[in-house]
């Protein structure tokens, strides 16, 4: 069994069928690439198995656990899947600390002193040990992501969504992240993320999904998607046509 | 013009004032207290509360902002007592202050919410919070730091308002000055003390709120520049 099995999964935003039929199984341990063009239903794709999207058909389950849209199905699905947003969406009236303790306090009622000994420790696995108590606006964008990447990894998720973490950033911050994420990959993190970043997708990824028109329109491991696409919509997409 | 400006029944008159200073007090704080609570339910009510609540509390600020306040306040205290509830001069008066301030306290309070970045929602939710810890520890503040100058601008227009409360005999600043008055026929100079004493109370009560703004608002223009 995978660990996130995503079947024949549709999603509508009224006329627009904008999932057609999802079919991928993620395995422990895999990092996954999803590329495509803008509107071809990545994000989207992020959002219904975080359950911020509700599906119209098909079924999404995570370590054996389908995913259902009540509210104690979505709680005990999005403690197993964190999620980073491209916007970072930190909370800005928390320090970076309060930011990562906040979530574990109020969800699992960990006890404060763990939840702030759990916030160091998560802080500094991303590099940011010393701005525990510096606040979002005092942190640049690739700092803020960081924490947000120390934020969903404090509640222990055995996998991560990642849309578009590194679009928002100046280039020069881009590394940094990217940085986190692969060493993240390393230790066997699951991870599925949107990218843009063509040379991460190769370097790091164990299999890249390429979306088209609300399908999954090819899939395989970088080296034969990138070096031998089969299709010409992956052509195009790739600047080889 | 022979009026000889007389400021002397200051001297026996003095506790008056002080009572009613204490009183106009003591409804704004419960007033403001209370009232932004109550303001806040029903702003989480209005944006992000179940269906069926929406138009029950669409009622309610609709019918309080579109009344007089002290048609408000006669009928808490006049006009209840027909079904049976009964409560002294005091109690009505802080029973209309929180209800007049809950009703254009949750319009002001709803405008921040509705300005919060659909993000801290899906952050929130994200990291596994209900929609209401989600509302309450991560929403709130920001929206509140957000309207804060329009929320204190509106108790402060609360406690001006709190001058009617003399009309059913509560014993404010107010009633006193009428008190005062009728007893020296000094009207002139007893609304002119009046006058001072509303005046610096407002002015205090702004500092009060800007203080209570720094301490529960750690970053100044934060929520505004967080996207
Ligand atoms: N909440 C929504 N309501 C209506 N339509 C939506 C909504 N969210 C997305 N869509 C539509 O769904 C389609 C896919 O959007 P999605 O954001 O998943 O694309 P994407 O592949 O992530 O694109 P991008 O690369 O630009 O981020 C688009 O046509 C978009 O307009
Ligand atoms: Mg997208």
């Amino acid at each position: 069994m995978s660990l996130i099995e995503i079947t024949e999964v549709k999603k509508r935003f009224g006329d627009n069928e904008v999932l057609k039929g999802i079919n991928i199984d993620v395995e422990p341990g895999e990092v996954i690439a999803i590329i495509g063009k803008s509107g071809s239903g990545k994000s989207t794709l992020l959002r219904c198995i975080n359950g911020l999207e509700t599906i119209d058909d098909g079924s999404i389950s995570v370590a054996g656990a389908q995913l259902l849209p009540d509210e104690i199905h979505l709680k005990a699905l999005r403690l197993k899947v964190g999620m980073i947003f491209q916007q970072f969406n930190l909370f800005p009236h928390l320090t970076a600390g309060r930011n990562v303790m906040l979530s574990q306090m109020v969800v699992k009622k960990t006890p404060r002193g763990e939840a702030e000994a759990m916030a160091k420790k998560m802080l500094e696995r991303v590099g940011l040990g010393h701005k525990f108590d510096a606040y979002p606006d005092e942190l640049s964008g690739g700092q803020q992501q960081r924490v947000a990447i120390a934020r969903a990894l404090a509640m222990q998720p055995i996998a991560l969504l990642c849309d578009e973490i590194t679009s928002a950033l100046d280039p020069e911050l881009v590394n940094e992240v990217l940085a986190v994420v692969k060493e993240l990959a390393s230790e066997g993190m699951t991870l599925l993320m949107v990218t843009h970043e063509m040379r991460f997708a190769r370097d790091v990824c164990s299999r890249v999904v390429f979306m088209h028109q609300g399908r999954v329109h090819e899939i395989g491991p970088p080296g034969e998607v990138f070096a031998e696409p089969r299709t010409p919509e992956l052509k195009q997409f790739l600047g080889m046509l | 013009m022979h009026y000889t400006f007389d400021f002397g029944w200051l001297l026996e008159y003095w506790p008056v004032l002080l009572k009613g200073i204490g009183i106009t007090v003591e409804l704004t704080l419960v007033g403001g207290v209370l009232g932004v609570s109550l303001g806040v339910a029903c702003a989480w009510a209005r944006a992000l509360g179940p269906g069926w609540l929406r138009p029950i509390v669409t009622a309610y600020v609709e019918m309080i902002r579109n009344t007089p306040f002290l048609i408000q306040l006669f009928f808490i205290f006049f006009g209840l007592p027909a079904l049976g509830i009964r409560m002294n001069e005091l109690e009505a008066a802080n029973l209309a202050m929180v209800i007049n301030l809950g009703a254009y306290g949750c319009e002001i309070i709803r405008a921040g919410i509705q300005a919060t970045p659909k993000g801290q929602f899906e952050a929130g939710a994200s990291l596994g919070m209900s929609r209401i810890q989600t509302f309450w520890h991560v929403i709130l503040i920001p929206a509140l730091q957000r309207i804060w100058p329009a929320l204190s601008s509106q108790i402060v227009i609360v406690m001006l308002g709190s001058a009617a409360v003399s009309q059913i005999a509560a014993e404010d600043l107010t009633f006193a000055a009428n008190f005062i008055q009728s007893r020296t026929f000094r009207a002139f100079e007893a609304y002119f003390v009046t006058t001072l004493i509303y005046l610096a109370l407002a002015v205090l009560l702004r500092q009060l709120l800007r203080g209570v703004g720094w301490t529960i608002f750690p970053r100044r223009g934060a929520a505004s520049r967080a996207r």
